[in-house]
C-alpha cells in the first residue's frame, strides 16, 4: 500500500499540490483523475520521487520515500515500474533490449534466464515476433504494451501509469486498460494510474482520487462516481455528450 | 547570478557523472557505441577539412615568402607543420568537433529528456547522468587525440600535395622543412589541449542537453547553445593554456 499525507509541491511562486492525502491499496487499479493542469502528473512524479516534495510524506508499505537516502531510494525504485505517457522507450535499443534493460542493470540472471523473462513479459502483453524491431517501427499501442512489459519485467510491487491511453484509439485504449487491470490483479501490484479518460475511469476505476487545483476534491469507486453529488466531479464526469446521454438513460 | 547558477549546476552534474559505473557490461556497450558515434563517424570530415586547410596554409606561406630572398622554400613545410601542430589541429578541429559532436550530444540527450526517457532511467534506479554522459566523456577523451593525429597527418599531406599541383615548391623542399627541428613538446602541448577541449565539448554539450526543458524547439535551442558555449569555452581556454604551457 502507498500512503501519501498532506503532500505539497510548488514550482517558483506557483503551488501545484496544496496538501493531498490518499491511500492506494494493492491489487486494485487506483486512478488519479482531474482536468489538465490540475496537478495529476506532478502528483504521480512526486510519488515516484522524480520531484522532491516540499512538505508531507510518502510511504511505500511503511517505508518513507521522502526520508530515504540515495541508496535506499535506489533499492525501492527497483520495486517500482512506470509506464510514461509517451512510452519513453529508448530509441537506440530494440524492443527486446528495452525490456531487458532493467534486468541488465539490476539482476544477476544469465542471458538465457533474461531472455526467458523478456519473452514471458512480451507474451504477457500479447506481443510476439517484435523482439528485434525498434520502437519507431511499431504502432503507438504496441509501444505502450512494450512500456508495460518493461515496467513489469523486474516483478515490481508498485506500478505507475501516466496517462497510458493518450494518443490511442478507443479500442486500443480499452485493451491497454484491461491489460493493466489484469496484471495488477494477477501479480498483486499496487497500481496508480493517472488519467482524464472517462472510458478508463468507467472501465477499470476500482479506486478513484479526483484532484482539482492541487487538492483532493473527491475519493471513491467508479460506481460511486456517477452519483457523487460533488459538483466538481459531476462537471468533469459529465462534460461529454456521451456521458450526459448515459446519465439521462440511467435516470 | 545566472552564470553562477549554471556553473554550480554544471559541477553538480559532473559530481553525479564522475563515479564508478554501476554495471560495467552496460558501460562497455555504451562506450563502444559512443566511440563509433562521436569518434569514428567524425574521421571523414576531419580528414577532408585538414587536407584542404593544410594545402591552403602552405599556399599562403608560399605567397608570403615568394618575394623574400632570405626565406627558402623549405620554410613552407616547416611553417605548415608548426601551424597545424600548435593551433589548427588541436584548436580548430576541436571547434569543428564542438559543432558536429557537441550538437549531436546535446540533441541526443535533450530528446531523451523531452520524451521522458531520462525520467524512465531515474525511476528504474539508474543514475541517468552517469549512464548517459560518462561514456561520452571517456569516448571523447580517448578518441579526440586520435582524430587530431589524423588531422595533423592529413594537413601535412595536404600541404605536400599542393606543391606539385601548383608548381610552387617541390616535395623534397617541403619534406625537408616539415621534418626540420621538430620539438616533441609541441606535440605534447597539442595533446594536452585536445584532451581538455574534448572534456569541454562532451560535458558542456551534455549539460545543455540534460537540462533541456520543453519540446523539439527547446531541444534545437539547447543544441545551438551547446555549440556556442563549447566554442566560447574552447577559445578562452586556448588562450589560458597557451600562456600556461608555452
Amino acid at each position: 500500500m502507498i500512503t501519501v499525507e498532506q503532500i505539497t509541491k510548488g514550482f517558483a511562486s506557483k503551488e501545484v499540490l496544496k496538501g493531498i492525502s490518499a491511500s492506494f491499496k494493492e491489487g486494485l487499479t487506483n486512478l488519479v483523475i482531474g482536468q489538465s493542469g490540475s496537478g495529476k502528473t506532478v502528483f504521480i512524479k512526486c510519488m515516484v520521487g522524480l520531484h522532491e516534495i516540499d512538505g508531507g510524506s510518502i510511504s511505500y508499505d511503511g517505508r518513507r520515500l521522502d526520508e530515504m537516502n540515495y541508496s535506499t531510494r535506489k533499492e525501492l525504485r527497483q520495486e517500482i515500474g512506470m509506464v510514461f505517457q509517451g512510452g519513453a522507450l529508448f530509441d537506440s535499443m530494440t524492443i527486446e533490449e528495452n525490456v531487458m534493460f532493467p534486468l541488465n542493470m539490476f539482476s544477476s540472471m544469465n542471458f538465457s534466464e533474461k531472455m526467458d523473462r523478456v519473452n514471458f513479459c512480451l507474451r504477457r502483453v500479447n506481443l510476439e515476433n517484435v523482439n528485434h524491431l525498434r520502437p519507431a517501427e511499431v504502432s503507438g499501442g504496441m509501444q505502450k504494451r512494450v512500456a508495460i512489459a518493461r515496467a513489469i519485467v523486474m516483478e515490481p510491487k508498485y506500478l505507475f501509469c501516466d496517462e497510458p491511453n493518450s494518443g490511442l484509439d478507443p479500442q486500443t485504449a480499452i485493451v491497454i486498460d484491461n491489460l493493466i487491470q489484469e496484471i495488477t490483479q494477477e501479480f498483486e501490484i499496487t497500481t496508480v494510474i493517472n488519467t482524464h479518460d472517462m472510458n478508463s475511469v468507467m472501465e477499470i476505476g476500482q479506486h478513484i482520487v479526483f484532484i482539482k487545483e492541487g487538492l483532493k476534491a473527491w475519493e471513491g469507486t467508479n460506481e460511486e462516481l456517477v452519483e457523487s453529488g460533488n459538483e466538481d466531479v459531476s462537471n468533469f464526469v459529465f462534460s461529454s455528450n456521451l456521458m450526459r446521454k448515459i446519465r439521462k438513460n440511467i435516470q | 547570478m545566472n552564470i553562477f547558477f549554471h556553473l554550480g549546476r554544471y559541477f553538480f552534474l559532473l559530481w553525479r557523472v564522475l563515479r564508478v559505473p554501476e554495471k560495467w557490461a552496460s558501460f562497455r556497450k555504451e562506450l563502444v557505441r559512443e566511440i563509433w558515434d562521436i569518434g569514428v563517424s567524425s574521421m571523414g570530415i576531419v580528414i577532408f577539412i585538414s587536407t584542404f586547410v593544410g594545402a591552403v596554409v602552405a599556399l599562403q606561406l608560399a605567397f608570403n615568402i615568394q618575394d623574400s630572398p632570405f626565406l627558402p622554400n623549405w620554410y613552407i613545410g616547416y611553417g605548415t607543420r608548426q601551424s597545424l601542430v600548435l593551433e589548427f589541429s588541436p584548436t580548430m578541429i576541436s571547434l569543428v568537433l564542438a559543432g558536429k559532436v557537441g550538437s549531436s550530444i546535446s540533441s541526443n540527450i535533450g530528446t531523451m529528456r523531452s520524451s521522458e526517457q531520462i525520467d524512465a532511467l531515474e525511476v528504474m534506479g539508474v543514475n541517468s547522468a552517469q549512464f548517459l554522459i560518462l561514456p561520452k566523456i571517456i569516448a571523447s577523451i580517448f578518441f579526440n587525440p586520435f582524430l587530431i593525429v589524423l588531422s595533423l597527418a592529413a594537413g601535412i599531406a595536404g600541404g605536400l600535395l599542393a606543391g606539385p599541383l601548383t608548381g610552387l615548391w617541390t616535395i623534397t623542399e617541403y619534406i625537408d622543412g616539415a621534418t626540420l627541428d621538430f620539438k616533441p613538446y609541441s606535440f605534447t602541448y597539442a595533446m594536452i589541449k585536445t584532451i581538455i577541449f574534448a572534456f569541454v565539448i562532451a560535458t558542456v554539450s551534455s549539460y545543455q542537453g540534460y537540462f533541456t526543458k520543453g519540446g523539439s524547439l527547446d531541444v534545437g535551442k539547447s543544441s545551438t547553445q551547446a555549440v556556442v558555449y563549447s566554442s566560447i569555452t574552447i577559445i578562452i581556454l586556448n588562450f589560458v593554456l597557451t600562456q600556461a604551457l608555452l
